[in-house]
C-alpha cells in the first residue's frame, strides 16, 4: 500500500492534495512526469501529475480535482490509509533549460498543480519565470503561495473578478506577448479549451508553446494506444511520448472528443458511488 | 485392415453450450472427470523413447506424468509436471498442442494422438482443487541474485528454474498483477485469472519475490538492476499495438486489441460498474485481423452484449492464422467471417464515434514472402460497412521503452532484442532475454522454452562465471 501521509482539502473540497509515501518514485521523478494510481482491487488506473516531490522524505504530492467516481473514491481516503497501486515516474520530463527571454507558465484550475513543478524547475535553472494562474472564482484558486515561490513574477486571474485580474489567463498572457520583454516559451496546463486558446494565441505571436495533455490512459507504458493523440497529423502516445507536446501541433478537438468516450458510463459509476455512500456500502 | 479391435478413442472434453457461453465469461471447456482422464491416460503407450517429448519446448516428461494419472497418483503427476514447468494449468489450456507435443505422439500416425494438453490441465486442476501444495525441492542457496523483468511465461519460467537451483529471484512487473499476456490478454473464458494467480502464488511460495508496479526503464533502469543483481533476464513481451494508419483511426469506439482486452481482462471492465474501468460495448462489432488475438476480441465482444460480431480479414479463410479450435469455438458462438475485405477509412458521427468503415474488396494474387497468397485490392469495389465498435488485431510490435533506455542492448530492425538462440544471451554483459521481445509475438510455450534455455545459461554463469 502507498500510504497517505498528509491530506488537505482545497478549493472548497473540490480539489484534494495528498502527500504519499513512495520513495522509489520520489527519488527519480522530474518536473512534467506523472504517476498512475489505483485505490483498491476494483479501482481504475488514474494518471495524475506529481505536483511536488521530496526525495529526502521519500514522498510525492498529488493534487486532483474531484470530477468522477475514481477521484471521489480517492477523496474518501484519509491519512494513514492509502492507494493499493502506484507506478511511476511516467512520461517524458519537461525539457528544462535556460532561455534568454521569459518563460511563462500558465495554469488553469487544477492545471496549476501540473505546472507547479515545471515552473519551479525553470526558475531553478535561472530563468525569469512568469506564472499566470486562474480559476473560476477566489474560493477555487489553488497553490497561490507555492506558485509565488516557484516563479519570479505571478499574475492571478478569476473569471468572475472576485480576486486578482478579472478575466481569463489568456487575457493576461496577451499583455506579456504584446509587451516589450521577449517571451521564449509558454507552458500551459489546464482544461482543454484553455490550452487550445493559449496555443492559438501564442501561435499568432510565434512563441513556442508546450501543453500538458490529459488523455485517458490504461497502462502508461505505450502498450495499449488508448492515450493516442494527433500531433502535427501524426498519432502519438501521450503516456510515453508526452504528456507535453507542441501546442501548435495538437488536435485539441479530437482530444476533447476522445475524453468524452465514457461520459455515459462515468455518470452511471458516479451515481452508483453516491448511492452506495448514502446507504453506507462505502465509507 | 485386419488390425486389432477398436481401441479406446481419444476422449472428448465437455464444453459449455455455445448459446449459453456466448453470454458469460465462464470457462468454455469444462475439463476431464477423473474417470475420463484415466481412460485417456490409458491410451498412452508409455513409449521408451517418447517422441512427444521432443515436441515440448520445456521437455515435460509426458509418459511420466500421464502414467501417474493412470495409476490415480494425481499428486505424483503434478509433482512430475512441476519439475519442468511453472505453468501446467496454463499450458494445458492454451498451448497449441496440435503443433507441439501432440503432433509427434506415435498414436497420431495411425489415429488420434493422446490428449496430452487435456491431461496436463487435469493434473493441475486436481492439485488445485485438492489444495495440494506439492512444491518441487529447491537446491541449497547459492547467494546469487537474479532480476527478471516482466512476469509473462518467459519470465516466470526463468524465475521458477533459477529459484529451484538455489538463486534468489526478484520479478519486476510493470502492471499491478503478475502473469503478462496470461492476465491482460487471454480472456477469462479461455484462461480463468484465478488459475494464473494460483500459479503465481506457487512461485511466491518457492520464494520468488514479485515487485509489481515497477516499470523498468522508468522506475528503475536495467543498469541499476545490474548493480544490485548478478544477472538480469528481460522478458517484456511484444507490447506495442499495431494500428492501420488510415484516416479516422482515433475515433471513439476504435480500440487496439491490447486496449480492448486489457480493459476487459486485467481491469475487469466486463464487471462494470462493480469494477470501475469502463469499456465501449458495441452492438455491431468489427474485429480486424484473423489471428488468435482477433478471435479472443471477437468472442469477448459477444460476451459484452454485441448482437453481431464480424471478423474482417483481407485474405481468405485458408490464410487465417488463428488456431482451428479457436475459429471453431468462435463460429459456434456466432462470430461471422467477412473475408477478402480491407478497411481504408473510418467514418465517425458528429460526436466523434465510429459509425462505419469504408472498405475495399480484395482478391488473392501470387504468394508473398510468408508463402500466403497476397491480397490485392479490387479497384472501384469500395463499400461502406456499418459498425459501432472496431477492434484492431493485426499484430503487435516491440515496445521501445526498455530497449531505448538500456545502453548496450542491441535490437534488430524491428526493435526486437538480439539474443543468442542457444543461450538467450544478449550483447550486453550479464543480461539475457527471451520470449516475445526476442521472437515477436509467438506462443506461451515457446516463450517458456526460451526461458528454460536462458535459465540454464544463467545458471552456468552464476555457478562458473561463464
Ligand atoms: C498525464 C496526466 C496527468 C494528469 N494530472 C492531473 C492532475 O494533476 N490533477 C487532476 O486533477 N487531474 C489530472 N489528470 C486528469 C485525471 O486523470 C482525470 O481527471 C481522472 O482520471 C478522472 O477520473 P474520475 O473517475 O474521477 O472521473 P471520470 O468520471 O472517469 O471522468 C470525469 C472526466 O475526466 C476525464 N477522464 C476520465 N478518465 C480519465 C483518465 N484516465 N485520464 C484523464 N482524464 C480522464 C473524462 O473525460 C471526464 O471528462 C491528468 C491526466 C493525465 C493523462
Ligand atoms: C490475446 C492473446 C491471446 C493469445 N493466445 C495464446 C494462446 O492461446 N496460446 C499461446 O500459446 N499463446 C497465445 N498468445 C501469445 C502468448 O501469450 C505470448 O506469446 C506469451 O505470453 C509471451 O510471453 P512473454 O513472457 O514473452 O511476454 P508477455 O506475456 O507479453 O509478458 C511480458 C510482461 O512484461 C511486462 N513488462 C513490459 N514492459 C515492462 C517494463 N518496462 N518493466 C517491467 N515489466 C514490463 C508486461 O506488463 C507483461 O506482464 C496470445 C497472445 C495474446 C495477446
Ligand atoms: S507444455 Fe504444451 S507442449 Fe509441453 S507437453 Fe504441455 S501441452 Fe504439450
Ligand atoms: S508419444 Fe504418445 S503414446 Fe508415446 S509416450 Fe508420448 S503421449 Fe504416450
Ligand atoms: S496509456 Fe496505454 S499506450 Fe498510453
Amino acid at each position: 500500500m502507498f500510504k497517505i501521509l498528509e491530506r488537505e482539502e482545497m478549493a472548497q473540497g473540490t480539489v484534494i492534495k495528498n502527500v504519499i509515501e513512495a520513495p522509489k518514485v520520489a527519488a527519480r521523478a522530474k518536473p512534467g512526469q506523472f504517476v498512475i494510481i489505483k485505490a483498491n482491487e476494483t479501482g481504475e488506473r488514474i494518471p495524475l501529475t506529481m505536483a511536488d516531490t521530496d526525495p529526502k522524505k521519500g514522498t510525492i504530492t498529488i493534487i486532483y480535482q474531484v470530477v468522477g467516481k475514481s477521484t471521489a473514491l480517492f477523496k474518501s481516503l484519509q491519512v494513514g490509509e492509502g492507494y493499493q497501486d502506484l507506478l511511476g515516474p511516467l512520461g517524458q520530463p519537461t525539457h528544462i533549460e535556460k532561455h534568454d527571454g521569459l518563460v511563462i507558465c500558465v495554469g488553469g484550475g487544477t492545471g496549476t498543480a501540473v505546472v507547479h513543478p515545471i515552473t519551479k524547475g525553470f526558475k531553478e535553472e535561472g530563468n525569469e519565470v512568469v506564472a499566470i494562474i486562474g480559476s473560476r472564482n477566489k474560493d477555487l484558486l489553488i497553490l497561490e503561495d507555492e506558485m509565488t515561490a516557484a516563479s519570479t513574477e505571478i499574475k492571478v486571474c478569476t473569471d468572475d473578478g472576485s480576486y486578482g485580474h478579472h478575466g481569463f489567463v489568456t487575457d493576461v498572457l496577451k499583455t506579456y506577448l504584446e509587451g516589450d520583454r521577449k517571451v521564449s516559451l509558454v507552458v500551459a496546463a489546464g482544461p482543454v479549451p484553455m490550452m487550445k486558446f493559449v496555443s492559438k494565441m501564442t501561435e499568432e505571436f510565434g512563441v513556442k508553446t508546450l501543453v500538458s495533455l490529459n488523455s485517458i490512459m490504461i497502462d502508461g507504458t505505450g502498450m495499449c494506444g488508448g492515450c493516442r493523440v494527433s500531433v502535427g497529423g501524426k498519432t502519438r502516445f501521450t503516456c510515453v511520448e508526452g504528456p507535453e507536446f507542441d501546442g501548435h501541433q495538437v488536435d485539441f478537438d479530437e482530444l476533447t472528443q476522445r475524453l468524452s468516450a465514457y461520459q455515459q458510463m462515468e455518470k452511471e459509476a458516479m451515481e452508483k458511488f453516491d448511492h452506495d455512500c448514502k446507504i453506507g456500502l462505502n465509507k | 485392415m485386419a488390425e486389432k479391435k477398436e481401441k479406446t478413442p481419444r476422449q472428448a472434453m465437455p464444453e459449455q453450450d455455445p448459446q449459453v457461453r456466448r453470454n458469460n465469461f465462464d470457462e468454455v471447456p469444462l475439463g476431464y472427470s477423473p474417470e475420463t482422464a484415466q481412460l485417456e491416460a490409458s491410451r498412452c503407450l508409455q513409449c521408451k523413447k517418447p517422441s512427444c517429448v521432443s515436441g515440448c519446448p520445456v521437455e515435460i516428461d509426458i509418459p511420466g506424468f500421464i502414467g501417474l494419472i493412470k495409476e490415480g497418483d494425481y499428486s505424483g503427476s503434478i509433482a512430475k509436471l512441476k519439475e519442468m514447468t511453472a505453468l501446467p494449468a496454463v499450458c494445458g489450456r492454451v498451448c497449441p498442442q496440435e503443433v507441439q507435443c501432440e503432433t509427434l505422439c506415435v498414436l497420431g500416425k495411425k489415429g488420434e494422438p493422446v490428449a496430452i494438453g487435456r491431461l496436463e490441465r487435469f493434473a493441475a486442476d486436481m492439485a488445485r482443487e485438492k489444495g495440494d501444495q506439492t512444491l518441487p525441492a529447491a537446491a541449497p542457496k547459492t547467494g546469487k541474485k537474479v532480476a527478471v523483468v516482466g512476469s509473462g511465461p518467459a519470465g516466470v519460467t526463468v524465475a521458477g528454474d533459477l529459484i529451484l537451483k538455489g538463486h534468489d529471484v526478484t520479478i519486476f512487473e510493470a502492471f499491478h498483477k503478475a502473469g503478462g499476456v496470461l492476465v491482460y490478454g487471454i480472456p477469462e473464458f479461455r484462461l480463468p485469472k484465478a488459475i494464473v494467480q494460483d500459479e503465481m502464488d506457487g512461485l511466491a511460495k518457492l520464494g520468488v519475490v514479485f515487485e509489481l508496479n515497477q516499470v523498468v526503464g522508468r522506475t528503475v533502469s536495467v543498469d541499476e538492476l545490474l548493480e544490485e543483481y548478478d544477472a538480469v533476464f528481460i522478458s517484456v513481451g511484444a507490447g506495442l499495438p499495431s494500428f492501420l494508419g488510415i484516416p479516422g483511426e482515433n475515433l471513439i469506439g476504435i480500440y487496439s486489441a491490447n486496449e480492448y482486452l486489457t480493459r476487459s481482462n486485467l481491469m475487469k471492465a466486463y464487471l462494470f460498474p462493480e469494477y470501475d474501468t469502463p469499456i465501449v460495448r458495441g452492438k455491431n462489432v468489427c474485429v480486424l485481423g484473423a489471428g488468435n488475438v482477433a478471435m479472443d476480441s471477437a468472442r469477448t465482444a459477444l460476451r459484452l452484449g454485441a448482437d453481431r460480431v464480424r471478423i474482417v480479414y483481407r485474405r481468405s479463410r485458408e490464410e487465417m492464422p488463428a488456431r482451428a479450435e479457436e475459429i471453431h469455438h468462435g463460429e459456434e458462438e456466432g462470430v461471422e467471417f467477412y473475408l477478402l475485405t480491407n478497411p481504408v477509412t473510418f467514418i465517425g458521427d458528429e460526436n466523434g464515434r465510429v459509425k462505419s468503415m469504408e472498405c475495399l474488396k480484395m482478391e488473392l494474387g501470387e504468394p508473398d514472402d510468408s508463402g500466403r497468397r497476397r491480397p490485392i485490392p479490387i479497384e472501384g469495389s469500395n463499400f461502406e460497412l456499418e459498425t459501432d465498435l472496431v477492434v484492431i488485431a493485426v499484430g503487435a510490435g516491440a515496445n521501445p521503452l526498455i530497449t531505448s533506455t538500456t545502453p548496450g542492448l542491441e535490437v534488430n530492425k524491428w526493435g526486437y532484442i538480439l539474443a543468442e538462440e542457444e543461450t538467450g544471451k544478449t550483447r550486453k554483459p550479464r543480461v539475457w532475454a527471451g520470449g516475445d521481445i526476442v521472437t515477436g509475438q509467438a506462443t506461451v510455450i515457446l516463450a517458456m522454452g526460451a526461458g528454460r534455455i536462458a535459465a540454464n545459461s544463467m545458471h552456468q554463469y552464476l555457478t562458473w562465471g561463464w
